[in-house]
This record gives structure tokens, C-alpha cells and sequence, in this order.
């Protein structure tokens, strides 16, 4: 029983980080239909930010790591975003209904991301000081909970709280939901795609950079950190529905706690591969996701 | 207007494509400069004409999830040519580093190796850091007979005539924590790794020794080398309540396994971790307070007492600064430089198998201490010692073998390990 909650934990704990790094894809790749190779790369972004505000800034010297954290969630939020609409001004507007072309356009984008971290920062991997209000745990029917994960599940609902009532009821958000449902009736209704478009993009990659500064409490941050969310963020959005949050609150749920589970009666090796064939075995019966949504999508 | 603006953006476009193509083409640039050699260690090997100059190549992984590791082994081995050239180089000429990088990728040491070898042609080359890059290149020099300087420990179970292994074999650093392990009582054994062949293979040889010595393995898990989704692995751990985790983690799979581990609530009175591929250089990357009081498993620790370790971690820090540490690899990586080296002068050529007949019983005051090239399977004796991690992020020595231990690659010292080893050191025999 107490490993089963355990595990359900894990499940949902492994959920939040994939949902948070998926977010961010499911309105660039899954409203927009711009298949962003550089999404990782813009995680990367949040990742390395609260590492610039604690040893490179020099802002926050004498204990403050905890201070420079809680900046960073905003600052790389930010960051992350406005390279997010430099490369959506400069590169993908041109590409709107090509996301073949956007594919290997982001994926040239992504390379030099890294490569620019690595001149930047140095090759080797850094460490990410987490807040001393985030060291500690709790303890609930035998399951051990880190406030590092809890503040991570916390900080996800957060944004799908936002997310969510921004969509509905802020007036880009609507346009935001219109221009993904039908855009050629958007436009001629009077929407400006592009600059709908333009949030959209800023929205998508400045919530990647929300899930980086997140996802450097988990491990360490280098120049690839992203290349390993990149998988799992598409695998969240396919699973759970192309341009649905709610598809991709399910999905990411439902790929967490598989993968904790298969984990846990298998070995770690294992469980990998039993959640890629059960993905596969799941799209051949439902082909558009958990949550699927009449849309022409990708072809739009 | 309508017509002419798409086209203007089109221009721009055209024109910002060609400056990224031109900041990348840079970048190209840069890296192959650096990774063309052209950075010669101390300034003199660029003066110096072609003739008087000896290539060597380095290749280790300067980007990827390895690079957290490798980055120092490829400086300590940039020190030690600094510090012959410094000293009149070998054979009166001066070393021209060739620096490659690998990118933790295995067949890019392939095929970089085969480049230093065939485009270069280096002398030898110093490189590798996880098995499975050592055996992605082990083909390569066997086919152009070159010779490589291979500065980690690893699992044991090899000895190709074309490599130099300067790190521990496993009757080296692995057998001896067991020992320790069984000596403090540590009997229910959980096991933890990368999944590639060290962990692998170490963890057939543990469970062999665990048969004969009678301790318990509770479990035994593997990770994707990268993989920071460790909550389910240190959940399996602390339901299992091992004395001890036998840790064959490599690269930064132990910053999230040691980090949840803390944040799970263990302590190292409660499990204790053994670790065999994390140094000082790791400590950093992971944090101190996520595993001050665990163990590692080592041949040499920055703190090791030694004349020559007292030298050696001054120069280091002197050339990369003193926030920076030296670890056992590092100063495998820094004696293997100074022993090829030496064997060069020896054999009066950098002719492979000349310098591999000198190298036979070369003996060298390391600063782990004195070790001596074996004469049949070009491993090193060396001192397997055990440490913890103190709050400096530094390691205290606990356990020493007092002397060095024969390099036993095949394990043939070993009953309980008849079968393990299928005749990969018998060419080696035959051979001296």
C-alpha cells in the first residue's frame, strides 16, 4: 500500500516536469503547427537562469540563492520568450502551414542556442543552488514527499490555472483559441494572425523557459539539458492531443505514472521501453490523442 | 506596397540566414581551432617548426552529459605536456597537442580517433572516459596500430596490446570496497547504474563476489546514461533498506540521484552509498550537502599525502585556478602523459611497439605514489583507497591497502571468479 501511494506520487511528481516542459509545446507545436526543435533549447534558457542570477551576476552574493531562484522564475519566463518571438519575427512567420520547414529551421536555431551556451557558460555541467525552503520534506502515509517536487507540482497547476483562465477569458486568449481553431475564418473575421500568432509564440517558448528554471532543481544544467525533455515534451502533446491543454495535462499524467509504475515492477531499463511500446500500441486505436479535436492541424 | 513588402522581407530574410550561416561557419571555425590543435600548451609548440615538434592527440567528451567529468581529465593531461615541454620535451622535440572532442557520443570517438590517427598522425592519444567509448575506439587502434592512454577505471575483463589503462582495474578499486564493505558489515547490497557495459559488467563481478562472501543483493537497476528521472530508482532503494548502495552511476545521473536521495530524507547513517565513478570533480556538479558522509571507492584523492600530490594539485590549480580540484582520473590522465613520456625516451622513438616494449616495468613516483607499468598487460600497480566525502566537498581517505596492488585484469588471483573473465587477457599472455 505504501509503496502503491509511493509510487503514485512519483508518477505525478515525474507528471508535473513532463506537463511543465510539454506546456509550452502543446500552443507552439500544437496550436500553432510549428514543430520547434528548439523548444529544448529555449528550457535551456530557464535553466541556466537562475544559475546566472546565483554565480555569474554577482546580484545575489551571501546566502540570497534562495532570493535569486524565485527571481528567476519570471526572469527566465521572460528570457525564454523573447527568444522565442525573436525567432518568430525573424524565421517562422514566414513559415505559417510549413511545419516540415519548421522543423529544420528550429532544429539549426537549436543548435546554435547550444552552442552559444557553451561559449558562454563553459562546457561542463553546472549546478543549480535550490532554496533552503525547498531542501526540506513531508512525510504523508509513509510516502515521503521533497518540497522540491511539491513546489514543482505546485508551480505547474499554478501555470495551468493561468493558462487556462487567460484562455478563456482575456480577449488574446480568445483570439488566441480562434486563430488555432479555424485561421482562415479568423482572419477574415478581422484577426491579425500574425500578431496573434506572435503571443502564441511568446506564450509557448516563455513557458519552456518556466519549466528550465524548474527542471534545474531535478539534475544538473548544461548545454543538452533540453535535448532530454525534447522527446518527452512531443510524447506529452501526441499522447495527450494536439492543441488541447487538457490533452496535455492528461497525457503528461498518464506518461508519469505509467512510467513510474513500469518502473517500479520492471527495472528502470525496462520501464522505458514498455512506455514507448505502450504509446505506440495506444496511438494505433486512438490516432488524435487522448483528447482529440477536429482540426486540420498540422495540414491547416 | 502590398506587393513590394513580402519581397523586401524576403531580402532580409535571405540576408539574416546568411549571417547566421556566417556566425555558424565562425563557430566552425573556432571550434575546429581548438579543436584543431592549434592551442598549444604553453605557446612554444606553435613557434616551432614541423619537424621539431611531436603530435599528440586528446580526445575526451568537451560537450554532452560526460563532459562534466572529462573537461579536467583533458586538462590535467594538457598540464603534464606543458610541464615535459616546460622540461625540454621528449626526445628534444616539443609535444603539439591535438585536441578532439567526443562529444560523449561513442562512435564520434570512433571516428575522431581514427582521424587523429589517419589525418594527424599523432603519436598516441590520450582519451576516453566511459567504457563504452574506450570500446567504440578499441577497433580503431587495433586496425592502425596506434596507442591509446585510456586514465579511468573501469571494469576489468580487457587488455588490448594497443592500450595503455592507467586508471584502476577492478582487483584495483572494486574488489578492495567489497572487501571494505564485508570488514565494516555491510551485507545487504542494493545496486545502482549507468546502463552500459561498466556498470553492467562491474555488477557481474560484484554478484559473483557476493556468492562467495555472503552478502545479499537486494536489487539491482540501471539508468540511461543523461537520465534525471531517478525518483522510482531512490524509492525502490529505501523500500528495499539496503546497508549499502553499490553506486556504478556515471556522469549526471548522480546529481539527481544523489539530490533525491538527500531530498527523500536518507542520510548515510541510515543506507550508505559506495560510489566508484564520483571524485572531487563530481562532489561540485552534485552539491556537498547531497552527499557529504557517503563513500567512494578510488586509487588517489586530492588530500592523499604524498610529496609529488603536494606538487601536482599546486601546479593544477596554479595553471586552472583554485576553486578547481584534482581527482583520480585527473591524475591517471596527468601520469599517463609523464609515462608515455617516459617509455618515448626509453625506446629513443614514438614507434608503437618500441614504446610499448619500454613501457614494461616503468616505474614512476606518481602523486597517488609509486606505481609500476605491468610487463605483460599495461596496466599500473596502484593503491586502492577508500575516502568519504567531507564538507569541503573534498574526500578523507578512511581505508588504504598500504602498498600497490598487481593489476589483475582477467581476475585470475580470484576463485570465486573462474568464468567471468573468457580468455580477453589471453593474447596479452601469450604475447609477453
Amino acid at each position: 500500500m505504501e509503496a502503491l501511494l509511493e509510487q503514485i506520487f512519483n508518477g505525478v511528481s515525474l507528471g508535473s516536469i513532463l506537463l511543465i516542459v510539454a506546456l509550452g509545446l502543446s500552443f507552439s507545436f500544437g496550436q500553432m503547427g510549428v514543430i520547434n526543435m528548439a523548444h529544448g533549447e529555449l528550457i535551456m534558457i530557464g535553466a541556466y537562469t537562475p544559475y546566472f542570477l546565483q554565480s555569474e551576476s554577482g546580484w545575489f552574493d551571501g546566502g540570497a540563492a534562495g532570493t535569486a531562484f524565485v527571481v528567476a522564475l519570471p526572469l527566465g519566463f521572460l528570457a525564454a520568450g523573447l527568444v522565442g518571438v525573436a525567432m518568430e519575427r525573424t524565421l517562422l512567420r514566414r513559415m505559417v502551414g510549413r511545419p516540415l520547414d519548421t522543423l529544420l529551421v528550429t532544429f539549426g536555431v537549436s543548435l546554435i542556442l547550444q552552442q552559444a551556451a557553451r561559449d558562454t557558460f563553459g562546457a561542463p555541467n553546472v549546478d543549480v543552488v535550490s532554496p533552503t525552503w525547498l531542501t526540506g520534506r513531508w512525510e504523508l502515509l509513509g510516502v515521503v514527499m521533497p518540497h522540491r517536487r511539491l513546489f514543482i507540482i505546485a508551480l505547474v497547476m499554478l501555470a495551468v490555472a493561468a493558462l487556462s483562465a487567460f484562455l478563456a477569458t482575456r480577449p488574446e486568449g480568445r483570439r488566441m483559441r480562434a486563430v488555432m481553431q479555424n485561421r482562415d475564418l479568423a482572419e477574415v473575421s478581422g484577426l491579425s494572425t500574425r500578431r496573434v500568432d506572435r503571443t502564441t509564440f511568446f506564450l509557448g517558448s516563455a513557458l519552456a523557459g518556466l519549466a528550465g528554471v524548474a527542471v534545474s532543481l531535478v539534475g544538473s544544467v548544461g548545454s543538452q539539458v533540453g535535448t532530454g525533455y525534447i522527446v518527452d515534451a512531443f510524447l506529452v502533446v501526441i499522447v495527450g492531443g494536439l492543441g488541447k491543454l487538457r490533452g496535455a495535462i492528461v497525457g503528461a499524467l498518464a506518461l508519469g505514472l505509467l512510467n513510474a509504475f513500469s518502473e517500479f515492477w520492471t527495472s528502470a531499463s525496462i520501464g522505458k521501453a514498455v512506455v514507448f511500446v505502450a504509446v505506440i500500441a495506444f496511438l494505433q486505436f486512438r490516432p488524435n490523442g487522448l483528447v482529440s479535436f477536429r482540426t486540420r492541424g498540422l495540414v491547416a | 506596397m502590398k506587393t513590394t513588402r513580402p519581397r523586401r522581407g524576403l531580402m532580409a530574410l535571405f540576408l539574416l540566414l546568411a549571417m547566421f550561416a556566417a556566425a555558424c561557419g565562425d563557430n566552425n571555425d573556432n571550434s575546429t581551432a581548438t579543436g584543431g590543435g592549434e592551442e598549444p600548451a604553453g605557446g612554444e609548440a606553435a613557434d616551432a617548426p614541423d619537424g621539431d615538434t611531436i603530435k599528440v592527440g586528446i580526445l575526451h567528451s568537451l560537450s554532452g552529459t560526460m563532459s562534466i567529468s572529462e573537461v579536467a581529465v583533458h586538462d590535467a593531461e594538457l598540464l603534464a605536456i606543458e610541464e615535459i615541454n616546460e622540461a625540454g620535451g621528449v626526445l628534444g622535440k616539443q609535444l603539439e597537442p591535438v585536441i578532439e572532442d567526443g562529444a560523449s557520443d561513442w562512435p564520434t570517438f570512433a571516428e575522431k580517433a581514427e582521424k587523429l590517427l589517419t589525418v594527424d598522425d599523432v603519436a598516441v592519444v590520450f582519451g576516453g572516459w566511459t567504457s563504452a567509448s574506450r570500446k567504440a575506439m578499441l577497433p580503431v587502434f587495433e586496425g592502425l596500430d596506434g596507442l591509446l592512454f585510456y586514465p579511468v577505471q573501469y571494469e576489468g575483463l580487457e587488455a588490448s596490446p594497443n592500450i595503455f589503462y592507467t586508471g584502476a582495474t577492478t582487483n584495483q578499486q572494486i574488489i578492495p570496497a567489497l572487501d571494505y564493505m564485508v570488514e565494516q558489515g555491510m551485507t545487504d547490497v542494493y545496486l545502482v547504474g549507468s546502463d552500459y557495459v561498466f556498470p553492467r559488467t562491474a555488477n557481474k563481478i560484484i554478484k559473483a563476489y557476493a556468492e562467495e562472501h555472503g552478502l545479499n543483493v537486494l536489487g539491482e537497476d540501471y539508468l540511461p546514461l543523461g537520465e534525471t528521472a531517478t525518483a522510482t530508482v531512490v524509492s525502490k532503494v529505501m523500500d528495499a533498506q539496503p546497508d549499502v548502495v553499490f553506486n556504478t552511476l556515471n556522469g549526471d545521473t548522480n546529481v539527481a540521484f544523489f539530490k533525491e536521495l538527500a531530498a527523500k530524507g536518507n542520510t548515510p547513517d541510515q543506507i550508505q552509498t559506495i560510489s566508484v565513478s564520483v571524485a572531487e570533480e563530481e562532489v561540485g556538479g552534485i552539491g556537498v550537502d547531497n552527499i557529504e558522509g557517503h563513500l567512494v571507492a578510488w586509487d588517489y584523492f586530492q588530500t592523499t599525502d604524498t610529496p609529488e600530490n603536494e606538487e601536482f594539485v599546486a601546479a593544477f590549480k596554479a595553471k586552472y585556478g583554485e576553486d578547481r580540484v584534482t581527482a583520480d582520473p585527473i591524475e591517471a590522465a596527468y601520469v599517463g602523459v609523464h609515462l608515455w613520456a617516459m617509455a618515448v625516451e626509453e625506446a629513443g622513438t614514438t614507434d608503437v611497439d618500441a614504446v610499448r616494449e619500454a613501457a614494461k616495468g616503468l616505474a614512476f613516483d606518481a602523486p597517488e605514489g609509486p606505481v609500476t607499468v605491468s610487463d605483460w598487460n599495461q596496466h599500473i600497480s596502484k593503491t586502492a583507497r577508500i575516502g568519504v566525502v567531507n564538507a569541503e566537498g573534498l574526500i578523507d581517505e578512511v581505508w588504504n591497502s598500504g602498498e600497490p596492488i598487481e593489476p589483475d585484469p582477467c581476475l585470475e588471483k580470484y576463485d570465486w571468479a573462474v568464468g567471468l573473465a573468457q580468455g580477453e587477457c589471453d593474447a596479452a599472455k601469450e604475447a609477453a
